[in-house]
């Protein structure tokens, strides 16, 4: 037993909080967080040239890491910078779609992801899927070159700014089916599909995607025809433990953020720190968030597990105790602030934002409870 | 991070499973597994099992007979008792006084008590609290006046003492008491070891709510007292009184205890019915089972981190106020659970059918009759060893700094 992170992880983690102290304050994160592309092409170079985008692929992939560890390291960091560019939809979910499903030719791309010139973006959501894997609508059906699409896809991160993008639909099967959903890359250029984006209250932008009658040669198919779903819950599976270590993040910031606030602010000519309610609830989310760690280390420690219910239990069980916590953590910070928590000059009201938002991405804590019981069922049959 | 244990811990793990496998006996573990009452010769039983291994003082170092454990060894220990129905070591001699005795007793004191704590010769209780000293231990004012006559030097003492836990089968008592009027709070007090056979010792029980006799109030009047019996200095009480809480808060978190409760649940919830259905896969019963299995899987990697930086064997600070406030918080929702999971069959309550030799009808299932009465006595466990309340005052005065 050993709670010590590697050296290298260690180096990566100090590097990573340093170049985020340095070139991400509040005021810059804030101004590339509303910017037109919704993060800074500059500092999403120098991440790849940090070796960030690289942390979070394996070896055989051409990173130099990937464990469950290597996520765990570089999120937490991201979270405490509230950081808005691309990580998580191109390198982790769209990459490892690729690394996970795709051939040699496929893969040939991770080389340009890792390097940051080229921005993979991760488009399986749809309008009514309301986080269930395999609730997938959109269609594709062959054609004499190749596959041909339709549908929509629903809040894809940063897909305005995406060069390719890594799109689920059906090929088989009934919507809900677990099998017959295939994937396929497809080109930001391709005729036929209509990218709209938009502003989060989070920072940073999604985007709205129609596929109408997209057209795809055959290379276009990413994995075995009929069976991405397993590729897809790998990469989902890696999102979630990446949100969840970066609201770890978020909550050490809020947290040493409110503690400070408890120290210097003072009413009825003492400081509020002083009063026990507010000692009460400040120790209560102390012993969540430490909770809350311990819950990101179960889940990074069970990602590398070959058994897919262990692994996938601790994933949802993660994202369950940060789906509560960070709600937790959000509203007491803001309580705690009192009204100057309501404004936006107030970092602290924006890492309350990423929380809560983070419960929206990758199944929120009522399908993850629902996902832990019924994995829980499989274990015991 | 590696979360698994080491080859030679998983050693060890299976050598403490195969002890109790061989050693624990059936009637004792059905008992724990059933919540029925164990009895003072039952406790004994256990305790001299253990000994027998070397492993029932595992707190105390080699040199005074302890198994010379590691922190991560302690708590597999713990767990795999736990998880095995073991009953619990009664904590009074062994791991409260006896890690005080090796601190702070001389020569003579730990070569008399010590092995009398081994061999069963005596059972200890705690004479901390007071009704007028609950959380707020420092307030005590049970008196011990320093005397001298022809039969030699002695305290006189006068007093009460509140909460005895298992009083009734005890024949020594270690208890703070007030040794200066004058001297602020902390500073008056001492620590005494007081034999409960002397004249003017009296033990009343307490019943509590769940109609068990576990609890006591303890009078002393003029209760004379050797005064070789005071532990360290006079009035420097309070320093062997923190240092034993401390050892008390160790293991405080419970992990293994809600596990196997956590199995026990899992089992009855199969088992009984809600429309037909194993209560286990009503959608509502199923979301606080599975949140509180999370809750728990997450406590014990805190519990582990947090052994993992109690290193050289050291004694936990301020944190162990996070693993006792989680982890009554769990005890008690799975004990609740364990209530909700009986329905109707909860009510009833028949006392004598949690005893070894009872024969008489069985209303419900047969973890209903002790279902209510251990939600009710695991009510304590937010209220003694210092109250979730007052922990959490402790971690934000000490890791908060407020």
């Amino acid at each position: 037993m050993n709670f010590e992170h590697t050296e290298e992880r260690r180096m990566l983690a100090d590097s990573l909080n340093r170049f985020i102290a340095e070139q991400y304050s509040f005021e810059a994160r804030d101004r590339i967080a509303q910017s037109a592309h919704g993060f800074s092409p500059e500092i999403w170079q120098q991440f790849a040239e940090l070796g960030v985008i690289g942390a979070l692929f394996r070896e055989t992939d051409g990173g130099f890491g990937g464990a469950g560890f290597d996520i765990a390291v570089v999120f937490e960091a991201l979270g405490r910078g509230l950081v808005v560019e691309p990580l998580l939809g191109s390198a982790v979910l769209a990459g490892e779609a690729i690394a996970a499903a795709g051939n040699d030719a496929q893969k040939a791309v991770l080389a340009d992801i890792i390097g940051g010139t080229t921005i993979a973006a991760f488009a399986h959501d749809e309008p009514d899927t309301h986080y269930e894997l395999a609730r997938v609508l959109t269609r594709a059906e062959r054609s004499a070159n190749g596959w041909v699409l339709n549908g929509a896809k629903a809040v894809v991160l940063q897909g305005e700014r995406a060069d390719l993008f890594v799109v689920s639909a059906r090929t088989a099967g009934a919507v809900g089916d677990e099998a017959g959903i295939s994937l396929f890359l497809v080109s930001s250029k391709a005729p036929g599909l209509v990218v709209r984006g938009c502003p989060t209250i989070d920072g940073g932008r999604v985007a709205e995607l129609s596929l109408n009658g997209v057209a795809l040669d055959p290379g276009a198919l990413l994995g075995v025809e009929g069976q991405g779903l397993a590729a897809l819950e790998r990469a989902i599976g890696r999102g979630v433990l990446a949100l969840c270590a970066e609201a770890l993040g978020a909550m050490e910031v809020a947290k040493a953020a409110t503690l400070d606030y408890l120290r210097t602010r003072k009413q009825f000519g003492v400081f509020i720190g002083s009063f026990q309610a507010l000692q009460h609830r400040m120790a209560d989310l102390l012993l969540e968030i430490e909770q809350a760690r311990s819950a990101v280390i179960n889940a990074a420690a069970a990602l590398d597990d070959a058994d897919r219910l262990t692994r996938e239990r601790a994933l949802s069980a993660a994202k369950v105790s940060i789906g509560r916590i960070g709600a937790l953590v959000a509203e007491e910070s803001i309580q705690m602030h009192g009204g100057i928590g309501m404004t936006w000059e107030l970092p602290l009201a924006h890492y309350a934002k990423r929380l809560i938002m983070i419960d929206h991405q990758l199944g929120d804590e009522d399908h993850h409870l629902q996902r832990f019981i019924a994995l829980g069922r499989q274990t015991a049959a | 991070m590696d979360l698994n244990f080491t080859p030679e811990e998983e050693i060890f793990r299976n050598e403490v499973r195969t002890f109790l496998a061989d050693k624990l006996p059936a009637r004792l573990s059905d008992k724990v597994a059933n919540g029925k009452h164990l009895s003072k010769a039952d406790m004994q039983e256990w305790h001299a099992i253990l000994n027998t291994r070397g492993w029932l003082a595992n707190h105390w170092p080699v040199a005074y007979g302890g198994p010379g454990w590691s922190a991560v060894e302690k708590f597999i220990f713990e767990h795999e008792c736990c998880l095995a129905s073991a009953p619990r070591i009664v904590p009074f001699g062994v791991n409260m006084l006896g890690p005080v005795l090796i601190k702070f007793g001389n020569e003579t004191q730990k070569r008399h008590w010590l092995p009398r704590i081994l061999d069963g010769s005596d059972w200890w209780c705690q004479g901390y609290s007071e009704t007028g000293a609950g959380s707020d231990l420092a307030a005590v004012s049970t008196t011990a006046l320093r005397g001298h006559d022809a039969q030699g030097d002695h305290y006189i003492v006068n007093g009460q003492k509140a909460w005895t836990t298992l009083g009734q089968h005890a024949n020594m008592i270690f208890c703070l008491v007030r040794t200066n009027r004058e001297a602020k709070k902390q500073e008056g007090i001492s620590f005494l070891l007081i034999d409960m056979t002397t004249p003017g010792v009296e033990v009343r029980p307490v019943i509590t709510l769940d109609g068990v006799h576990e609890v006591n109030e303890v009078f002393f009047t003029d209760v004379r007292v050797p005064a070789e019996n005071l532990v360290g200095e006079e009035d420097k009480g309070w320093t062997c009184a923190k240092y034993l809480l401390t050892y008390e808060r160790t293991n405080i978190a419970g992990v293994g205890l809600s596990v196997a409760a956590l199995q026990r649940l899992k089992r009855i919830a199969a088992q009984q019915m809600r429309n037909g259905r194993p209560l286990a896969e009503d959608p509502s019963f199923a979301a606080r089972m599975a949140r509180v299995e999370i809750d728990l899987e997450n406590m014990k990697t805190t519990n582990l981190r947090m052994i993992a930086a109690v290193v050289g064997g050291g004694v936990p600070g301020a944190e162990s106020s996070m693993l006792k406030i989680r982890g009554t918080q769990i005890r008690q929702e799975i004990s609740s659970l364990n209530r909700r999971a009986m329905g109707p069959y909860a009510r009833p309550f028949i006392t004598e059918a949690l005893e070894d030799d009872y024969t008489g009808m069985q209303v419900g299932p047969e973890a209903a009759a002790s279902a209510a009465a251990l939600y009710f006595n695991n009510r304590k466990l937010s209220i003694f060893g210092g109250s979730n309340e007052i922990q959490k005052n402790i971690i934000s005065k000490m890791i908060l700094g407020l």
